[in-house]
């Protein structure tokens, strides 16, 4: 997307040159109003970034790659005016340093992905995330949406760009001067490319930066979400204490297991075979039998003693006291299915290592 | 996509760009034509070459333009073989794929025709397709003359001398910068990703450990941007940036000015 010198009149590029200057003065102006000595390295460090982010080399569903502009995590982090900046920044450098991108397309470059690209980008994420929290999926959503449209955008206006060439800048004889192709010609050649892999390509940089700020460090995704630096803070301090929250509520509902010795009864279906036999509640044992007898089924009289508790009745037999029996037998309980559950984790975590490295 | 092939391409694209960072330094500091002009010279004058380029309407004024930037790189000790791996055979293969199609597709006066007559060639789909990549060729070799011969730090002060604001200026400045640290850390995160990958990534795994590389990157980026700007706080930054201007116009440079506005001026006016 980045247009060399040559593929556009001097007309054109003068054109899209006042444009880009008047997205940076409104953006210079506006970045202004925050402590400058604060934006100024924000804006080049970012600038840095979305440079060496352009030259990654993405895999994208279906086995290719592509490159991603950085324009919609730029967007997502600094907002519209400090992304308009930081990618012209970039771009700016990319066309005076290394060659790539014109220096009279430069204005153009930087007016179709810095201005177009940031403020779609923007937009869109702003209008698909509103309402939902910082770590809601709905923003990882709105960040691959707001991508794709913003390279999209960005090589519409390219193309038009291009399109318009051939009809303004023609010689005697109809030779198009610059860009060869009518309107009919760039619009499908440039957004075929662009709706398949660059614009998937922003997409999935976009997701993933924005899902990995969630769990890495929310505060970046604060200033563009339109909701209040307070409740983000409070939001990611409630996230980071949930784990110690389940703790208390574990061990207090652990704390309370003897309440259960005040419940009058029996459990609906816990019954043993003696209870069967009539010494449980005949009521509800009546109630639950297909045929109304006390007698105990033979399966079940077989199969009774096949597996003795190691806590029967929730106490050990050396426990006397009934409560301390069931607190003893909930930290059994939870401990043991702790352990299993960090052994199975332990052997899917290897499972995958040793899937990978083979 | 085999494994770690697309994290292959990313650490040589680095690489790549690292080496031409070095190599223009390395011609930039060289005796040679460009070199020997103040840095506003060559702004001014190679800008004015690609304005005139942009302009010509001709391709004969194109490609003698052409001519004067070979002639140029040759006096500026640039090789031929450098911007031959550089400029020429990468236009060629990006104009000329876009070019080509032109030949077929422009309506105009066939001057030959295929296929019973449903592919024809036009003498404007010839001319214009010609003239794109003439004058992207020529353009571009200017931009890269400019940029082997002109330290980064010289055309800074020059555009600085051009009024640009200093804000603009300073973020330039900071952006080229952090790009090497940030290109040299990303390369190490993916180079030691690239040693523990001994099998085959499923795509979605790839993406994810791409998006990770990033993310981690960003993180570093603002905290690299907080220590910026504590370094700034810390020497006492006043919201002004100053840069020393020491270039001074000596005759010769008033000479080349002369020389590359003159044929700017006679390229524009015999291409139009």
């Amino acid at each position: 997307m980045h247009i060399p010198d040559g593929y556009l009149s001097p007309a054109t590029c003068a054109t899209l040159y006042a444009g880009a200057f008047a997205g940076w003065y409104v953006a210079l102006k506006s970045v202004k109003r925050v402590l400058l000595s604060r934006v100024v390295p924000l804006i080049s460090v970012f600038a840095a970034f979305a440079f060496v982010v352009m030259m990654f080399n993405l895999p994208l569903p279906g086995g290719t790659t592509g490159h991603a502009l950085g324009v919609t995590i730029a967007a997502i982090v600094l907002g519209p005016s400090g992304a308009i900046l930081a990618i012209s920044i970039a771009l700016s450098i990319q066309a005076l340093f290394f060659g790539d991108g014109g220096i009279s397309t430069l204005g153009a470059n930087c007016f179709n992905m810095a201005i177009v690209g940031s403020l779609v980008a923007y937009g869109s994420y702003r209008l698909i995330a509103a309402g939902s929290s910082i770590a809601s999926k709905r923003r990882i959503a709105a960040a691959a949406i707001a991508g794709y449209l913003a390279a999209n955008a960005a090589a519409l206006v390219a193309a038009i760009e291009f399109g318009i060439q051939p009809v303004l800048f023609h010689d005697a004889a109809g030779t198009p001067l610059y860009a060869p192709y009518a309107l009919r010609v760039a619009l499908p050649a440039m957004l075929i490319g662009h709706l398949t892999f660059a614009g998937l390509a922003e997409a999935v940089i976009s997701a993933g930066l924005v899902a990995y700020l969630q769990a890495a460090d929310p505060t970046l995704l604060q200033s563009t979400s339109g909701i209040p630096e307070a409740d983000v803070t409070a939001t990611v301090g409630a996230a980071a204490r949930s784990p110690r929250r389940l703790w208390v509520a574990v061990a207090l509902l652990m704390l309370l297991t003897p309440l259960g010795i005040l419940a009058a009864g029996k459990a609906w279906g816990e019954w043993s075979p003696s209870e069967l036999a009539g010494a449980g509640s005949p009521s509800q044992i009546a109630a639950a039998a297909v045929t109304p007898t006390a007698i105990t089924p033979a399966g079940m009289q077989r199969l009774a003693n096949l597996w003795t508790a190691p806590f029967p009745a929730y106490a050990p037999a050396f426990v006397k006291s009934a409560a301390f029996g069931y607190l003893l037998s909930a930290i059994f309980g939870v401990g043991f299915l702790l352990s299993l559950s960090l052994l199975a984790q332990r052997y899917l975590e290897r499972r995958r290592a040793t899937r990978y490295s083979a | 996509m085999k494994r770690g092939q697309f994290l292959e391409s990313t650490v040589v694209g680095f690489a790549r760009a690292l080496s031409r960072a070095l190599m223009s330094e390395e011609i930039a500091h060289q005796p040679g034509l460009l070199q020997s002009l103040d840095p506003r010279v060559r702004v001014i004058g190679l800008f004015a070459l690609v304005l005139a380029v942009t302009l010509s309407r001709k391709l004969a004024v194109v490609l003698v333009l052409f001519l004067a930037a070979v002639m140029i790189a040759a006096f500026s000790k640039v090789s031929i073989g450098t911007l031959a791996k550089r400029v020429w055979l990468v236009v060629l293969a990006f104009t000329g794929v876009i070019a080509l199609p032109a030949i077929f597709i422009t309506p105009g006066n066939p001057i030959a025709i295929f296929a019973g007559g449903s592919l024809r060639i036009t003498a404007q789909g010839v001319t214009t397709a010609v003239l794109l990549l003439a004058r992207v060729e020529t353009a571009v070799t200017f931009t890269t003359l400019l940029i082997l011969c002109t330290p980064w730090a010289h055309v800074l002060k020059a555009l600085r001398s051009f009024r640009l604001p200093q804000e603009a200026i300073a973020m330039l400045a900071m952006t080229h910068r952090y790009i090497f640290l940030l290109i040299e850390t990303a390369g190490q995160m993916l180079e030691s990703r690239q040693s523990r990958t001994v099998g085959r990534l499923p795509g979605r795994e790839q993406r994810r450990m791409t998006a990770r590389t990033a993310g981690v990157l960003l993180s570093k980026s603002i905290d690299l941007s907080n220590d910026v700007y504590l370094a700034m706080q810390s020497r006492g930054f006043r919201r002004e940036v100053r840069i020393l201007s020491d270039f001074r116009m000596r005759s010769w440079d008033y000479v080349g000015l002369l020389a590359f506005l003159c044929a700017g001026s006679i390229a524009v006016w015999m291409g139009r």
